[in-house]
């Protein structure tokens, strides 16, 4: 089976203020808060870019971070994409 | 209701009405010195009610309503009808105001600047603020703070302090006993006692603040002191605040500003006396 593709919230539908150590996220369209850490906000970054999946994800963060060494990057930013789907913000497209 | 008296409070108009004529006196005295609009129309209505109307004779005990209830409260006994109107009219600010972020908080301020104190009951942050506010700080509030989303401000809630257990005898040798309300005995809560804000802390209670400090203290335990990150101090507000989901984007713009702006801290202290010139020199840094 082929990588899932995710896709970013539309335009707007976020509104992201990083406090600190973690981002609080409000979801215009849910009205809730989510409160994530590194590297939630990256990878929502990242993906308003175009929906990928997460070896192409990978590519596009590899610029920023340090990948290298952390073992199966694609493998960790499946996860992360998943539980990022889980709240709802981010979908499979 | 037959027996009914206006109240306010900060931003806060209150109808409050009663079955007894007692918890009305006492209000009255308790808040002699508030301004009063009765042409204002009242933003809570708190009733202090009997369940049967024999009741009002028969063992008299206070049923609380308002614009919101909640179902499973006891009554009290008609002895602690001024209780009573502390909890109606603390329930219809949690859960009805929308025009500001609301915390459960205290607050005192000096020099335009709020300190901002937030906790659970017994973590004691209405001490503090009392004690604060018979020295150098005007009393913003002990039991709720409300933020302004517009400007970012604390505004004040500066109903009569709620003094529990031990504070009372504390506040009760610096303040005389007209600013005392009666001593509420072996109530849910302890014993309580009202005390009556000073006359500058009412007459400035609608001035907005800018906050300067957050504060989160712990009673007991050594002196100590903790920096808290932005986002820390928004999930513990998020906790403190009973408006908070309700409000929206606007309660997350107005939260996510406040900490950013306003510098957090946990506090632990053994006495009064320590946790006082804790906030003084968290100030001092602060306003620096």
């Amino acid at each position: 089976m082929a990588d899932p593709f995710y896709r970013a919230a539309e335009e707007g539908a976020l509104r992201v203020e990083p406090l600190g150590d973690l981002t609080a996220i409000f979801d215009r369209r849910s009205m809730q808060t989510h409160l994530v850490t590194q590297p939630m906000p990256e990878i929502l970054a990242a993906l308003a870019a175009g929906p990928c999946d997460a070896a192409t994800l990978a590519a596009r963060l590899a610029d920023r971070f340090d990948l290298d060494g952390e073992g199966d990057a694609a493998a960790i930013l499946s996860e992360r994409l998943d539980e990022l789907a889980a709240m709802g913000l981010v979908e499979r497209a | 209701m037959r027996h009914r008296t206006r109240i306010e409070v900060g931003p806060v108009q209150f109808r409050i009405g009663s079955d007894w004529a007692a918890p009305i006196a006492a209000l009255d005295r308790l808040y002699a010195g508030y301004p009063r609009d009765r042409d204002r129309p009242a933003d809570a209505t708190v009733r202090l009610f009997a369940a049967r109307p024999w009741r009002r004779w028969l063992r008299p005990s206070v049923h609380i309503g308002g614009d919101y209830i909640v179902p499973d409260a006891l009554p009290l006994p008609l002895s602690m009808g001024l209780l009573a109107a502390e909890m109606g009219m603390n329930l219809q600010v949690a859960l009805g105001w929308r025009r500001h972020l609301l915390f459960h908080a205290s607050a005192v301020a000096k020099d335009g600047r709020a300190v901002i104190v937030s906790g659970e009951s017994g973590s004691g942050k209405s001490t503090l603020a009392a004690l604060l506010g018979e020295g150098g700080w005007r009393l913003m509030g002990d039991e709720f703070t409300l933020v302004d989303p517009g400007s970012g401000d604390a505004l004040a809630f500066p109903r009569a302090v709620s003094l529990k257990n031990e504070a009372i005898a504390e506040v009760a040798a610096r303040v005389g006993p007209e600013r005392l309300g009666p001593l509420l005995a072996g109530t849910p809560k302890g014993d309580i006692r009202h005390l009556i804000p000073r006359a500058d802390a009412i007459a400035a209670m609608h001035e907005p603040v800018r906050p300067a400090l957050l504060l989160f203290p712990r009673f007991g335990g050594a002196p100590a002191i903790e920096r808290l990150g932005e986002g820390e101090a928004f999930v513990r507000l998020t906790e403190a605040s009973t408006n908070y989901v309700t409000l929206g984007e606007a309660g997350f713009a107005a939260l996510s500003r406040f900490v950013r702006e306003t510098p957090a801290f946990t506090i632990s202290y053994p006495d009064s006396a320590r946790g006082m010139a804790i906030v003084e020199q968290l100030w001092a840094e602060a306003v620096r």
